[in-house]
């Protein structure tokens, strides 16, 4: 879930290019400044990992969900016309299992992809009628933005700006959410 | 590591910096309404005014306003839903097949590959609707406990299948076509000069602001539906040929319907993409994204695709000779030299011969070509549908019942109105929605735009050693 950011002062390094970024987080990150974190207008390649977040979860929930449909499906088909009402068709055993196979790949298919992907929003706290906390609005259109957050950090705002702009940073600004 | 290749041609033309992208793109939504547009619309409006004419009356006094009989019990409509469905493979084929093949030529039409998908399945959902006659008693193909003893659904239908396949497939096309269009909505709302754009596009936006962590999910989710997609596409259409293959009636009791008909679906999906995708890069200016090359690679899948649909037609033919099979054989006698002969001959040169075209290497790379032989292949598609299922049930197994089908008028004008959902729903999407992924063009902009723009701008190159000119040279030595 998002941490609150209100009432924090912050440091926003603005880049313009995403290698000369990819680069500067590095070296920030082995400095020992902890940057609150990194946006951008398209995903970065290797830039969650160098900012040290683990690996999504999101494949495993969707695995889950699917098996969740599976079950659903061969349980409901089971019990609907094996168990309740068996009637023969096309001579073929009660509980045809071949038959089923469709059936049971779609909802497998439907409940991992509206499972997982709700748990996506959900995570990421994103639903019709949330304010975005924008650090700088270039960050949609063409601009790499670092936001360091001055609390959670020792180092002062001048040298952090000035380590900022040592690595490549086009502009250094401050920012702070009412 | 970006490396922009020497031989590989760039994707995007035109030198674009990131800033270009948005631009670009953002200036149609952001823009007033073209006359163009304007006329366009009001076009498909009327059309869906008229086709819903025929709707309401099919709807109101029943299907006998359609041509059918007791012999010929699918004909238009049947043929319609599948045509639709087939067009809609494409999007998701282009989106998820092409994402997990790392085809990075697919980011500048996904977005409307995809926007069409969900028109045409919406369209193939009419049929669906309308060909059941009592439509208000539809919900009676779901599996749900009821008065009548509960009585289940008969799940070992075919028919049935594709109640879970075509719902399941909506679902996840919608689902991943907006979860891609979110970042691009954010962009929209942070350039939204009026207040109303910023509230719409920020409600639909979900609050979107773009940080590695969200976009780490976010590649994770693109990825797993894309693997979820690819099974679901050929599944779908696997399940809508089963329709056929798994009932005894000759011509269509064939092992080889499922591969032949999504082989056929991309093809005809291919060809629509192609037909809008032309158009709209000159109506809105976008060839530097939707370029030559991008033309030319989805002629080839075309060739493939059309090529293993000739393949399969050649099969029919040959198993209903090597069978011995009467019925087999009698049926395939009939659609090439019936009363339906014209039909079979239209689908043939439309299907089989039209795209070997593309092999010549100016008829594929020449736009006016390509927007002809897309809409044959269609035309061409619409036969295929048409004589699988009119041919082989007009003279199947009885002489005493075969009978000429022929369409009324509420054939011709309930397909008209599926024409009329489907360009009002994409001229309303190319209005007021980024046609092109801008987020994806952004992220190949490094590696695939053309030479010297990104390197002109870099004051520190963290790459090589080199001096700034010496990289900004090109292979013949030139520095541009």
């Amino acid at each position: 879930m998002v941490n609150h950011i209100e009432n924090e002062k912050y440091l926003v390094g603005v880049f313009e290019d995403e290698d000369i970024l990819m680069k500067a987080v590095r070296n920030l990150k082995s400095i020992g400044v902890r940057i609150h974190e990194v946006y951008s207008p398209y995903p970065i390649h290797g830039l969650d990992i160098a900012l040290g977040y683990k690996k999504s979860r999101l494949p495993k929930a969707a695995f889950l969900f699917g098996a969740t449909g599976t079950t659903l499906a061969l349980t409901m088909m089971t019990y609907m016309v094996t168990l309740d009402w068996p009637v023969i068709v096309g001579g073929k055993d009660h509980w045809p299992l071949p038959n089923f196979i469709p059936i049971t790949f779609e909802l497998t298919v439907l409940l991992s992809a509206l499972g997982m992907v709700g748990t996506f929003l959900l995570s990421n706290d994103l639903y019709p009628g949330k304010n975005p906390k924008m650090f700088d609005i270039r960050s949609t259109d063409d601009k790499f933005i670092m936001a360091v957050d001055l609390s959670s950090n020792s180092m002062s705002a001048d040298d952090i700006s000035n380590v900022l702009k040592e690595n490549g940073a086009a502009e250094v600004n401050e920012k702070q959410f009412a | 590591m970006h490396v922009t290749s020497e031989v590989r041609p760039p994707l995007v033309t035109g030198g674009k910096t990131y800033s270009d992208v948005t631009d670009d793109i953002c200036r149609q939504v952001e823009a007033k309404p073209t006359l163009l547009w304007t006329v366009a619309f009001i076009f498909s409006v009327i059309i869906l005014i008229i086709g819903g004419y025929g709707a309401y009356r099919t709807l109101w006094d029943g299907i006998g306003r359609w041509g059918l009989n007791k012999t010929v019990g699918w004909a238009w409509d049947i043929t319609n839903f599948v045509w639709w469905v087939g067009i809609g493979h494409a999007g998701t084929l282009i989106s998820a097949i092409l994402l997990l093949f790392r085809q990075k030529w697919r980011t500048s039409i996904n977005r409307a590959a995809e926007a069409m998908t969900i028109f045409a399945v919406l369209c193939a959902g009419t049929f669906i609707l309308l060909h059941m006659g009592r439509t208000w008693l539809g919900y009676w193909a779901l599996p749900l406990p009821n008065t009548f003893g509960s009585l289940w659904v008969n799940f070992s239908s075919p028919l049935v299948w594709d109640v879970f396949a075509i719902s399941t497939y909506l679902t996840v096309s919608i689902v991943f076509w907006y979860i891609g269009l979110i970042p691009d909505l954010a962009t929209i709302r942070d350039r939204a000069t009026n207040k109303i754009s910023r509230i719409a596009y920020g409600i639909l936006s979900f609050g979107w602001e773009g940080g590695a962590k969200t976009w780490a999910r976010y590649e994770a989710v693109s990825l797993i539906l894309a693997g979820l997609s690819t099974p679901l596409v050929l599944s779908v259409h696997t399940i809508v040929s089963m329709d056929f293959a798994t009932s005894v009636i000759p011509g269509w009791h064939t092992t080889i319907f499922p591969p032949y008909f999504v082989a056929g679906a991309i093809f005809s999906g291919f060809a629509m993409v192609l037909t809008l995708m032309i158009v709209t890069r000159e109506v809105f200016y976008l060839q530097d994204y939707i370029t030559i090359e991008h033309i030319d690679s989805m002629n080839k899948v075309i060739i493939l695709t059309g090529s293993i649909v000739g393949v399969a037609y050649i099969t029919e033919l040959f198993m209903a000779w090597y069978s011995g099979v009467q019925g087999e054989q009698y049926a395939f006698i009939n659609r090439f030299s019936g009363p339906y002969w014209w039909a079979y001959w239209s689908m043939m040169t439309c299907n089989v011969i039209s795209p070997q075209l593309f092999w010549f290497t100016k008829i594929r790379r020449s736009i006016a070509a390509t927007f002809v032989i897309s809409i044959i292949v269609n035309i061409g598609m619409w036969f295929e549908r048409f004589v699988i299922i009119v041919t082989s049930l007009h003279r199947d197994w009885l002489p005493s019942s075969w009978v000429m089908f022929h369409p009324t008028t509420y054939d011709v004008l309930d397909y008209l109105f599926t024409f009329g959902i489907f360009f009002t729903a994409f001229f309303l999407f190319a209005k007021f929605l980024p046609v092109v992924n801008m987020a994806e063009i952004k992220a190949i902009l490094k590696s695939s735009s053309e030479k010297g723009v990104f390197k002109r701008h870099l004051e520190i190159d963290t790459r090589s050693e080199k001096s700034v000119a010496e990289k900004n040279e090109n292979i013949d030595g030139t520095n541009i």
